[in-house]
């Protein structure tokens, strides 16, 4: 098995590449800053099919491959993870679920539109007293003639507030534990939704996290998403992907990090040469691009097996859990490297390292990750 | 084609609203050398309408002779009029070497006149010199994008061409009293050759010039003390054609707006000349300037990093410094343009 | 409508460092990229393109490496990509290679023919008015800005204290200056149908009607007969002077490197 990337997928690299050093890099700091949603740098990425890289022409996607798209996350956030999970949560989390489980009639009113960039979306698993431990939702759904009411809250929720169509789970019979949940596609329109408090973050400031607020909110009972009770699954299966682009986020921030620093240990001097002339800086940074290497061939495999068609749950379990912790160790040492200069804001290493943390917690944390795996191993 | 037929050097002289643009002097004076080599002549060829006042001048900067094509189609410059009054030049009076400026004009003339009489031309040579063994003009110039110089050689075929880009050759100091005859050259169908329209001509206007796009830049640090001085700076610029950048800790102070930041936190530049004044030369600045051409450094510390890429280092203070080498420029600059 | 843009696949310049122990230029690893004022030209043809429905026909004449360079303005939006590539078109200087490329285009049809005004490695902004000379076509070089009004051009044609605007009629050449037009990005589908459901057309030289004397280096009126490398910067002269003295040595530096 060896890790070449195709003629296309090496230039479509090479094009996220240029894409991000011009338009994503100039406005990294700022948008960290001041905790702004990048909204001119989706609009670009909107218009060159950033935003439904692995899907099909006949929903006017580009008809690439998952490897691709995640080559953009691992590109986008390089300079910037909060324009990486940008295309992460809007791709992996608001698009694949319509892509996988809906109906045409679903398909054909959204994914489009989704797929164009013409609409921003989100997923919504999150609540309050509902983290690792998913299957404790609150949100409750009951039928009411043409439509489910929605009643419940959700937290921590990506591209909230900028996103247009969400993907909302909720507890349509409670009787019956994670079979009881269902998924549905809510529109920001509907009645009954609004977009609560938008988080103060330690990371990712530019990423628009809210909370979502249904208080009898109408949602079409045609836009329940797969069948009744089938949403727990709709949901492990839909994360199974975003941990991939989740692996490549952290495998951008770590990669970015380095080449920042390597840049810097050559032109900073102390004891009359530069600090990469000493083998502890040396074999510091040997040691970490080693580890993003590592990490790069596991999110890499977990896209081509996703692509296969065969099961990737495990594999991308592990992608994500190595690619996180290599972001959060890499980060750290370069801000290490740098010395005070790494602490200060003008320093793009200290956003990364304060970027790098939420990659072992969000779409499942690293502990989460763990269980997939070892529940595989001891089947 | 013999080549023994062609002789003398030729400088294809260039105006604009009747005013010789100074390239031309250059050419004027490098050809002048490259004909004495030669043991010819180097002639001066003037195309225009009305122009003929502007002969002497030809002659004052070293022109032996000078070769005007006076004709209303010339007025404006064209690209085939033009070209059919150089090929009938050199069809008939066959020089063996033909200059032109790389300018706008020269950089559309040449290649298109080069190919009218197959031969071949050499764009934006740095240095001209006679082979003398073979009389061959032997042409260097920047080549892979300026990484690395190449001479080049016409053998074969002729006129030699080339271009030269203003401010490459030297004019001679001006003659007092010279002998140099005005030939009129008549060529006759120049004003069907006009096969464009010029619907509007527009001159541009004085804008302040992106940092990146500056040829030169005269840039100001903490060492200028306030952002009263920074009209010095301004001054320094306009007299060489640049504009103004400065470093981090001008921006910081309210000095000098974030546009004109160079340094790693600001804009990365390549100009050809960048003159720091009071700029220590951190290495976050020096991140974003090292690579210009040339680097001249004014700061009062000698010990001060902006030294060690420095070509030129003038420890002193740059408040007394500046405005006298504002006026010693724009004197320098008076005198060459002025004929 | 039917545009033709010749491109030409670069090394980038701007990348290149010399070796400062051997003194050296360092090509390897160099990224090769479409030369920057022809993808400016490509983007205004393709802004045309959107606008009248023009075809849009990309030219290249280079090593078979420059395939790579043709699939990016496929991918970009263009209709056909058609690459001149033979051993005996190597070593051309300006002469040789506009006349290659004019011979191509002699058995092609087109309304516009648009070209970079220079190449980011030869620089000399020669191949554009001299393809025009052998196909006794118009040129109009330096364009700033390009329209189309009905059977002509109107372009903004760029000189360094003024512009002009100038009309000529088709078919012509112009030749584009980068700041014409911000060329857009491909898109990751039009790189993967680049790659896997268009053709580049190859062009050999027996496919063209032209003599031996005008290609590659025997056709070549200049050659380089000796290339080397410029000095490389160390630090240099600092000097301790009253301000009089000061300026006066500055002055000198300057024009001695023909600044001044």
């Amino acid at each position: 098995m060896s890790f070449a990337l195709s003629k296309e997928q090496r230039m479509a690299q090479q094009l996220f590449r240029r894409f991000a050093e011009k338009e994503v890099k100039p406005l990294a700091q700022e948008v960290d800053e001041n905790e702004r949603f990048p909204s001119e740098t989706v609009e670009k990425m909107a218009r060159f099919g950033f935003l439904g890289i692995p899907y099909g022409k006949e929903w006017e996607g580009q008809g690439c491959d998952t490897l691709t798209y995640i080559l953009c996350v691992e590109e986008m956030s390089r300079f910037c993870a909060t324009t990486g999970v940008i295309v992460s949560a809007h791709t992996s989390l608001g698009c694949d679920p319509i892509a996988k489980y809906g109906t045409p009639e679903q398909k054909e009113k959204y994914l489009p539109d989704l797929l164009s960039g013409r609409k921003l979306g989100a997923f919504a698993l999150t609540e309050p007293g509902a983290g690792t431990d998913a299957a404790g939702q609150q949100t409750k759904a009951v039928l009411d003639g043409e439509n489910y009411i929605l009643n419940g809250s959700k937290i921590f929720i990506t591209n909230a507030g900028q996103a247009d169509v969400y993907i909302i789970f909720a507890m349509t019979d409670k009787s019956l534990g994670t079979k009881g949940i269902s998924a549905f596609i809510v529109e920001k329109e509907f009645p009954g939704f609004s977009v609560g408090k938008k988080e103060k973050k330690m990371g990712i400031r530019g990423s628009s996290t809210c909370e979502l607020i249904f208080e009898n909110c109408l949602v079409p009972k045609e836009n329940m998403l797969g069948k009744e009770g089938k949403g727990f699954g709709i949901a492990m299966g839909t994360l199974d992907g975003g941990r991939i682009g989740i692996g490549a986020q952290a495998l951008g921030v770590a990669q970015g990090a380095l080449d920042e620093t390597v840049a810097y240990v050559k032109e900073r001097k102390q004891f009359g040469k530069p600090i990469s002339a000493f083998q502890n800086t040396q074999f510091q940074l040997a040691e970490m691009q080693t580890r993003i290497e590592a990490a790069r061939h596991l999110v890499y495999d977990a896209a081509a097996t996703k692509d296969s068609g065969a099961r990737f749950s495990v594999e991308a379990a592990m992608a994500k859990l190595y690619a996180s912790q290599t972001a959060m160790e890499v980060t750290t040492k370069c801000v290490q490297l740098h010395g005070g200069y790494g602490y200060m804001r003008d320093y793009p290493v200290e956003r990364m390292m304060r970027d790098a943390k939420i990659t072992e917690i969000y779409e499942g944390t690293s502990e989460v990750q763990l269980m997939v795996v070892a529940g595989a191993l001891l089947k | 084609m013999n080549k023994q037929d062609y002789k003398g050097v030729m400088i294809v002289v260039q105006q604009m609203d009747n005013r010789i643009s100074g390239v031309s002097y250059e050419l004027i004076g490098k050809g002048k050398e490259l004909a004495e080599a030669l043991r010819t002549e180097v002639t001066a060829v003037l195309l225009g309408y009305e122009v003929e006042s502007l002969c002497a001048a030809l002659g004052k900067y070293g022109a032996d002779r000078v070769l005007m094509v006076d004709d209303p189609a010339l007025e404006t410059y064209m690209t085939e009029p033009y070209a059919r009054a150089m090929a009938a030049i050199i069809e008939r009076f066959k020089p063996e070497i033909v200059l032109f400026g790389a300018t706008a004009i020269g950089r559309d003339l040449a290649p298109r006149l080069s190919a009218r009489v197959h031969t071949g031309l050499t764009a934006d040579c740095t240095k001209l010199e006679i082979d003398p063994e073979t009389r061959d003009l032997m042409m260097t110039r920047p080549a892979f994008g300026g990484n690395i110089m190449a001479t080049i050689l016409c053998s074969n075929h002729r006129p030699q061409m080339a271009t030269v880009r203003p401010g490459v050759m030297q004019r001679i100091a001006p003659l007092e009293s010279v002998e140099c005859p005005v030939e009129r050259v008549r060529v006759d169908g120049l004003a069907e050759g006009k096969n464009v329209e010029i619907l509007e001509i527009v001159k541009k206007e004085n804008k302040r010039q992106d940092i990146q796009e500056a040829k030169v830049l005269v840039s100001g640090g903490r060492g200028m003390g306030g952002p009263e001085n920074f009209s010095m700076l301004e001054k320094l610029a306009d007299a060489l054609g640049g504009t103004v950048s400065s470093s981090r800790a001008s921006v910081d102070a309210g000095w000098a707006e974030k546009d004109r930041q160079v340094g790693q936190t600001g804009k990365t530049v390549r100009p050809n000349l960048y003159i720091a004044c009071g700029i220590s030369g951190a290495i976050q600045h020096l991140a974003g300037m090292e690579e210009s051409d040339v680097i001249v450094a004014i700061n009062k510390d000698p010990a001060a990093p902006i030294f060690d890429v420095a070509d030129f280092g003038v420890v002193g203070d740059a408040l007394k410094i500046l405005p006298l080498l504002t006026e010693s420029i724009k004197a320098i600059r008076a005198e060459k343009k002025g004929a | 409508m039917k545009i033709i843009v010749c491109v030409k696949q670069v090394p980038d310049t701007n990348e290149v460092r010399l070796d400062p122990v051997t003194g050296t230029l360092m090509r390897e690893g160099v990224p090769s990229i479409v030369n920057p004022d022809d993808k400016a030209g490509l983007e205004a043809a393709l802004r045309l393109k959107d606008q009248y429905g023009a075809h849009v026909t990309v030219l290249s004449m280079g090593p078979p490496q420059a395939d790579l360079a043709l699939r990016e303005t496929l991918a970009m939006g263009a209709d056909e990509a058609v690459l001149l590539t033979d051993k005996a078109f190597s070593g051309a200087d300006t002469w040789a290679t506009s006349s290659t490329l004019a011979s191509a285009l002699s058995d092609m049809e087109y309304d516009l023919i648009i070209t970079g005004r220079q190449a980011i490695d030869g620089d000399t902004a020669q191949v554009g008015p001299q393809i025009a000379e052998h196909l006794g076509l118009v040129n109009i070089s330096y364009a700033e800005d390009l329209r189309v009004e009905d059977d002509c051009v109107v372009v903004k044609r760029q000189f360094e204290d003024r512009y002009h605007i100038i009309k000529a009629k088709m078919p012509c050449l112009i030749t584009a200056l980068s700041e014409m037009c911000e060329p857009r990005y491909m898109t990751p589908g039009g790189i993967f149908d680049a790659y896997r459901s268009r053709e580049i057309k190859t062009l050999v030289r027996s496919d063209l009607k032209i003599d031996d004397d005008n290609i590659g280096l025997k056709g070549s009126p200049t050659r380089v007969v000796k290339s080397f490398t410029k000095a490389v910067k160390g630090k240099g002269t600092v000097v301790a002077l009253d301000a009089h003295d000061a300026v006066d040595w500055i002055t000198d530096r300057l024009q001695e490197k023909f600044i001044l």
